[in-house]
């Protein structure tokens, strides 16, 4: 075809310009003025988008009020009459979103959120992060004024995108922008779905201004789609047979928790894996797994037990290759393998199942011998009956006399805690031993949830509190932002509160300085929790980390502190909580002052109140 | 630096009672604990090892710390991740000084006697 051809055709499918233009001017954009309705009668968009929650089962949306979401707000609290869901007002959509996070842990279903457009999706990206590293599920709604011919001038384009999914794509399971009602109905229920199938995670979805402030005119079919709970995946009966021989035949077989536990069922059904097989196990504590003073607990003992396994069963690994593996922090990173060479290595789990690209929470590949997808606890019962039809009188004889060395090594170890617990116990600042111990002495005869990292405490509540049920405990963030620890334990009272049960957060200074709003929440909302700071007036770990770089670089060891202390002037969290209408006590320093503290803090919180104890700590 | 100082009455009867200078054994040298203090909570000991020397997460104890050839040689070139402190930063002097403070911590409690730790 030549040239001039090509031309005539597309002159043919081109508007003819013949006369040019006609001059653009403002009345051009202007349609004809018709009155316009000053009332809406009847259901609204919003409503619907109240009902799509109600069919989920969603108790709750925390949310800082935000004008992109001001129709389904309005809906919330007059149409759905503000419960189920309930409005949960925070400070911050970080602090929304962590609660979210903590509250799905203990509650075993995600609540919601409800951020600002663009601005409150950006503050609250933090804790979601988090909680897709931590595989935890989470509703995350974000307002939109998606028409920009609806949009008044000025804030509320900077509050509004074309594609809010972008700001969190990279660490979100799923995000959708809905076109209309219908759409978002099922977008929706689908999100809700996939964020509560394994590997769980944070969704997002676009909730458009437009969509929530229309009138739904009568007659219109909408129809919200049906969740049908799926079951979790299971692993493949035949791979579990061969992890199973491989088990019964190891003369040292050593299990690994990480992410594992669910449900009641995860410690119950880890207890009796460990049982069937003698074999210890070494709890990563991602989740509440193994009660902590089970005889086959060998967490503590975690190195000795790796170095002399012949199989390793890791389940719901975080981070495999740091399961297997020691990177000491040390100039040029040095490498090397917790375990023998010809240590075989079974993995059960899904983490690998939901990476994404480019943020690297993923962690190192590290390949195992037999990996086995699916998810763990719903894999494990399939295990413990494969590994018993393996077992032969001689396996279980050999498995007996090996939980008998185990058993006498564990008693020896608890009794080793104490008398690390007990060094440093009238120091003050106070010890995180002594801090763990009093708490543990005022709950341990009720029903409770330690809901906080205590990494940062040396693990002490690990060591000297009996842990058994699931909601004993709940992991940390995983994704390291700090600020989870203060809300996500908040979320977790959240979820305790129907149970009458006590919520206890061991919480860093820096951690809830990060979200100091979330005791007005506690307070406002009536959320029975402990908060006990662990004021140690330093975000440590960097304290740490800058002091090694100023002994490896050999000079200046005396100013590691410069930017890694919280002092001059040092933090009154009583004061602060005390503000906020929050039961405190403290600044503590005097050891013999904590326990009467805290049993008047726990009297409040059964009453249904939050409770704050300061108290200036030891750094670990 | 953070100023709280321990309360350890026994330490610092302790200090007082061992005046400006100790000498432990023969290969001992002559530390200043009332100096080695001050070193202990400005450059960094007290992070992993605790105010009291009582060890933890990020450390070990220090309370009967080893004899002192062993402790020179871990703080000038430490085993595991420990990081060094060599020469440059801490004089041999200062060295002793912080030893002779960590030897002042008291012994602890004997865990049974105390009823929190019976629960």
């Amino acid at each position: 075809m030549g040239l001039a051809s090509t031309t005539k055709v597309v002159a043919a499918e081109t508007p003819a310009r013949s006369v040019p233009a006609k001059p653009q001017t403002a009345g051009d954009y202007n349609p004809p003025q018709e009155a316009q309705p000053l009332v809406n009668s009847g259901k609204v968009g919003g409503d619907f988008m109240v009902d799509c929650l109600k069919s989920l089962n969603i108790d709750y949306v925390a949310s800082t009020p935000g004008s992109t979401f001001r129709g389904l707000q309005e809906s919330i609290i007059n149409y759905g009459m503000n419960s189920k869901p309930e409005f949960i007002t925070t400070i911050h959509e970080e602090a929304s979103v962590a609660m979210a996070h903590g509250y799905a842990k203990i509650a075993g279903k995600p609540m919601a959120t409800m951020v600002h457009g663009v601005v409150g999706l950006q503050h609250s990206s933090m804790a979601i992060y988090n909680c897709f590293c931590d595989q935890a599920p989470a509703i995350v709604m974000a307002g939109n004024v998606g028409n920009g011919t609806q949009r008044r001038p000025g804030v509320e384009w900077a509050h509004s995108a074309h594609d809010q999914g972008i700001i969190v794509r990279d660490y979100v399971k799923w995000d959708d922008q809905a076109n209309n009602l219908q759409d978002f109905a099922e977008g929706l229920v689908r999100a809700y779905d996939l964020a509560t199938t394994t590997p769980m995670g944070p969704v997002m979805v676009v909730i458009d201004a437009d969509q929530q402030e229309e009138v739904i005119e009568p007659g219109r079919k909408l129809f919200i789609p049906k969740l049908h709970q799926r079951t979790q995946p299971v692993a493949d009966p035949g791979a579990l047979a061969e992890a199973a021989r491989l088990l019964v035949a190891a003369e040292n077989p050593v299990i690994v928790s990480g992410r594992y536990t669910r449900t009641e069922n995860g410690p119950k059904h880890l207890v009796q894996l460990a049982e069937a097989l003698q074999a210890p196990v070494v709890d990563e504590r991602n989740r509440m797994n193994m009660p902590s003073r089970h005889p086959l607990n060998h967490t503590e003992r975690g190195g000795a037990m790796m170095r002399q396994a012949d199989v390793v069963l890791a389940l719901e690994p975080m981070d495999l290759y740091g399961t297997l593996n020691n990177v000491d922090d040390l100039i040029g990173r040095p490498s090397k393998p917790k375990i023998q060479p010809g240590t075989k290595v079974i993995v059960i789990g899904t983490t690998d199942l939901n990476i994404k690209p480019n943020m690297g929470e993923y962690e190192r590949y590290q390949a195992a011998d037999i990996g086995i997808a699916g998810d763990a606890e719903n894999s494990l019962p399939w295990l413990i009956q494969a590994i018993e039809k393996e077992m032969t009188p001689a396996r279980k004889s050999v498995a007996m006399a090996r939980g008998q060395k185990l058993k006498a090594a564990g008693a020896k170890f608890l009794q080793a805690a104490d008398t690390q617990a007990a060094m440093g116990w009238d120091a003050s600042p106070i010890s995180t031993a002594r801090i763990s111990a009093e708490v543990w002495n005022q709950i341990r005869n009720e029903d409770w949830t330690m809901a906080s990292e205590v990494n940062f405490l040396s693990n002490w509540p690990y060591r000297l509190w009996s842990m058994e049920k699931h909601y004993h405990s709940m992991g940390g963030s995983t994704g390291g932002g700090v600020g989870y620890n203060a809300p996500a334990a908040l979320g977790a009272a959240l979820a305790n509160k129907e149970h009458g049960r006590i919520t206890v957060a061991l919480n860093g200074d820096g951690d809830l300085m990060m979200s100091p709003g979330v005791l007005w929440t506690a307070a406002h909302h009536r959320i029975p929790i402990l908060y006990i700071v662990h004021n140690n007036r330093a975000w440590h770990q960097e304290y740490m980390h800058v002091q090694r770089m100023a002994e490896r670089n050999q000079r200046g060891i005396d100013r590691a502190w410069i930017g890694t202390t919280i002092r001059d002037p040092y933090l009154d969290f009583a004061t602060l909580a005390k503000s906020m209408g929050v039961y405190s006590q403290g600044p503590i320093d005097h050891p013999a002052d904590v326990g009467p503290a805290i049993q008047r803090a726990i009297a409040v919180v059964k009453r249904g109140e939050p409770a704050l104890i300061d108290i200036v700590s030891q750094p670990r | 630096m953070i100023t709280r100082v321990l309360s350890y009455t026994a330490v610092g009867l302790l200090i007082s009672a061992i005046a400006s200078s100790v000498a432990f054994a023969q290969d001992t040298p002559r530390g200043n604990a009332a100096d080695g203090k001050k070193l202990f909570e400005t450059i960094g000991c007290f992070e992993c090892h605790g105010y009291a020397g009582q060890g933890g997460g990020a450390g070990p104890k220090l309370i009967d710390p080893p004899a002192y050839p062993a402790f020179i040689v871990q703080l000038r070139t430490p085993r595991n991740v420990m990081p060094p402190f060599t020469a440059k930063v801490l004089t041999d002097q200062q060295a002793a000084d912080i030893y002779a403070y960590i030897s002042t911590f008291p012994e602890p409690p004997d865990p049974k006697t105390i009823p929190l730790l019976q629960n």
